[in-house]
């Protein structure tokens, strides 16, 4: 058997690969990126272009399912919240190829927003949700994932946490399935007319019964009893990777590991029988435990919601061993007194002087507010520029700063990126446009996606024609180079445009100095 | 027998390369592995850490439990300290004794720091040189790094240092003979610092 050391990433890239995937459908997002880049790098067969948004990616997966081949599509967390329309959908259509939604969620925040938990999405679209609690499972899984998909004719929902996607293990490999055949679906069920879709949906709720039957049966969720004992003072419910931290504790008691939903009510219903109470171990959202109090009456039910384990942040194998009642033994810290060292822009980066200019022109503007967006220059945030007042989510720069140029804020300026903008930025300019909203947009365009590491950005040599095209006055769309050398001439272009009583965009142009690195060493080899 | 390691630095400085060689040797003997990585945000000129571990038995949690860490491979010494409440009793701390200062509060007493926490916790190795100088000196200026894996091998008893060497010729060989060679020759150095005290 071949062995390979894979991060949890790669092993569902591989083994995505492996169960005969014809297209993933991605925007890269931390921690889901690496999964896409697999693909990309090891299947050169598979249909594997970065798309624009995660809804784009959806809707082009579920266009390569209705043709009857497997589509997996890739986001992290709260991409799901751009592509919940296509997602929410894709459960009424049904699907015909098997196609796999892995949403990669970050608890602790490593690098997003929130600590949203995609389960909830799951089940608010009722469809089966997979959760590997490790890299082989995340390997063997994901062909189940397409298989069960195929089988329901339904969308699967595929969940992993960032200490599962970039964490490496030993995976063993086996051997792969050929892609499906073109053969595209003929049904008008893909119509949701709601005549149809109300007959969907009852074919949806039909299917509850099967998805509840395949999680009662599934080699994935597993009840270790362990003891011969009638009545235990606790059980465990271990999901996903909160499965492993429990076992590193060397309990005892019984434990049933929970990898596959809806939930196995009838194995919950065993554990309970022989147990006083019970304890959740669940990474996120306390998704399972909310559901457990009603299916076990009469058996206290601990986890996150009770304070028996931290209600917010990932789980830590300290933290589980803590609410089983293991002490943990600390050295001394002897009184250290260390400095943070936060992430922060690096030396060369054009963001820079982009920030370095804008600060310089705000000073001069009392009432200026700054709305930032999603990428690397939201560190822009921190020292030493503290340049922007917001960071929403992707697109948010644009449309906040209309909203409040609404309200008569003046100079109302946006911080885009090149990436961000084509995600969801554009559909906001022409917003700001329709209106001739007084608001200045900063177009900081890097030549790529920098915050995951260098991926292709949609709109790389279209964006002056992208704005135009959006009807933004040829003027004011004016481009300059952001380099030390041209600060006056950047400091002048901005002076101009806030005070240009319309939509202006400024399109500081220079490739990121990670990729030009990369690129000026690929060049010498 | 196990051998639960944080390695630690600041973005850039090529601990996951440490990770890397230590994961091939871990991988060519046989040893169960989990390494949890940092990607992401934390990446630029952050402090980042992993939890490498290995063990001949399988192995459950990605994460460490504090208290428990054999040791600590640090390119950084505030870095260093950053997880010494994480080792167990009996432990090592092999690090650079050179501050990376890309912050404009860095402690000025990191040293004393160092020396008042070894005084605390007796059980509790240090063991430190400037792999930055050493690596210049010798004309390996890119193999910093690879120096520090050396000083840490022989605390890495679950590993020969036979077997780490060999990793690293595995690791490096696609980038040709002369920057294997360098590597070699950082690892050997790193040895001899240990192997001289």
């Amino acid at each position: 058997m071949e062995k390979r050391l894979l991060l949890g990433d790669e092993a569902v890239a591989l083994g995505a690969i492996r169960a005969g995937l014809s297209g993933v459908y991605a925007y890269p997002g931390t921690p889901s990126t690496e999964i896409t880049e697999y693909i990309q790098n090891n299947a050169p067969e598979i249909r594997s272009r970065w798309c624009t948004n995660e809804k784009t990616a959806m809707e082009a997966a579920l266009g390569m399912s209705y043709a009857g081949k497997r589509a997996l599509v890739c986001m992290k967390h709260v991409g799901m919240n751009v592509c919940a329309d296509a997602f929410v959908n894709s459960a009424i259509t049904g699907v015909k190829g098997g196609l796999v939604v892995l949403a990669a969620d970050d608890p602790s925040m490593h690098s997003s927003q929130n600590e949203q938990d995609s389960r909830f999405y799951g089940r608010f679209a009722m469809l089966p949700i997979m959760e590997p609690s490790d890299q082989q499972e995340a390997y063997d899984m994901i062909s189940v994932a397409f298989d069960l998909s195929e089988s329901l004719a339904l969308p699967v929902l595929m969940r992993v946490v960032t200490r599962l996607a970039h964490s490496r293990a030993s995976v063993t490999i086996g051997e792969g399935r050929a892609q499906n055949a073109l053969s595209p679906d003929s049904g008008k069920h893909w119509v949701l007319l709601p005549a149809i879709a109300r007959r969907n949906y009852v074919s949806l709720l039909g299917k509850q019964t099967v998805m509840a039957q395949a999680s009662e049966n599934s080699e994935f969720n597993v009840l270790a009893m362990r003891s011969a004992q009638t009545k235990v003072p606790l059980g465990i419910i271990a999901c996903g990777i909160g499965y492993n931290y429990v076992m590193e504790t060397g309990t005892e008691l019984p434990v049933l590991k929970v990898s596959q939903y809806p939930l196995p009510a009838g194995k919950i219903k065993s554990l309970a029988s022989k147990c006083q109470e019970i304890l959740v171990v669940e990474d996120g959202q306390p998704f399972v435990e909310e559901s457990v109090c009603g299916l076990v009456p009469g058996v206290p039910v601990k986890g996150r919601l009770t304070g028996d384990l931290p209600r917010t942040g990932e789980l830590t194998p300290d933290s589980v061993a803590s609410a089983l009642g293991y002490s943990s033994t600390a050295p001394s810290s002897a009184d250290l007194h260390l400095a943070a060292r936060p992430p922060q822009l690096c030396q060369g980066c054009g963001h820079r002087d982009v920030y370095t200019a804008l600060k310089q022109v705000v000073a001069e503007y009392p009432g200026a507010k700054v709305f930032g967006d999603i990428g690397c220059y939201t560190l822009g945030a921190l020292p030493p520029f503290q340049a922007i007042d917001s960071c929403v989510d992707m697109g948010a720069s644009i449309t906040m700063a209309k909203g409040a140029a609404d309200a008569g804020v003046w100079p109302a300026v946006a911080v885009i990126g090149d990436s961000t903008f084509t995600h969801s930025g554009m559909t906001g300019l022409l917003d700001a446009v329709n209106d001739n909203a007084c608001i200045t947009v900063i177009l900081s365009d890097n030549l790529t996606t920098a915050m995951t590491g260098g991926q292709d950005s949609a709109g790389t040599n279209k964006f002056e024609q992208i704005c135009k095209g959006l009807g933004v006055e040829p003027e004011h769309v004016r481009v300059v180079v952001p380099l030390p050398k041209n600060m006056e001439e950047i400091t002048r272009v901005i002076r101009e445009e806030i005070n240009y009583r319309g939509v202006s965009v400024i399109i500081p142009r220079r490739e990121c100095i990670q990729t030009f690195r990369r690129h000026s060493k690929e060049k010498k080899q | 027998m196990k051998k639960d390691i944080i390695l630690a630095g600041v973005g850039g400085q090529g601990i996951l390369s440490i990770a890397t060689i230590i994961g091939e040797a871990a991988t060519l003997s046989g040893l169960f592995l989990k390494q949890a990585e940092v990607h992401g945000m934390s990446q630029r000129g952050g402090d980042v850490q992993s939890n490498l571990r290995l063990s001949d038995e399988r192995i459950y949690s990605d994460l460490i439990r504090k208290g428990t860490v054999d040791l600590i491979i640090a390119m950084e010494p505030m870095e260093a300290l950053r997880y010494v409440d994480c080792l167990s009793n009996d432990s090592v701390v092999v690090t650079s004794s050179r501050p990376f200062v890309n912050i404009p509060n860095y402690p000025e007493d990191i040293q004393e720091q160092i020396t008042r926490f070894m005084e605390a916790n007796p059980g509790i190795r240090f063991v430190q040189a400037d792999i930055e100088e050493m690596a210049k000196d010798n004309k390996i200026p890119r193999s910093a790094n690879v120096i520090l894996l050396g000083m840490a091998a022989s605390y890495l008893d679950i590993l020969t240092a036979d077997q780490l060497r060999k990793a690293v010729g595995c690791v490096f060989a696609s980038k040709g003979d002369a920057v294997v060679e360098a590597n070699y020759k950082a690892f050997d150095l790193g040895m001899s610092v240990i192997l001289q005290e």
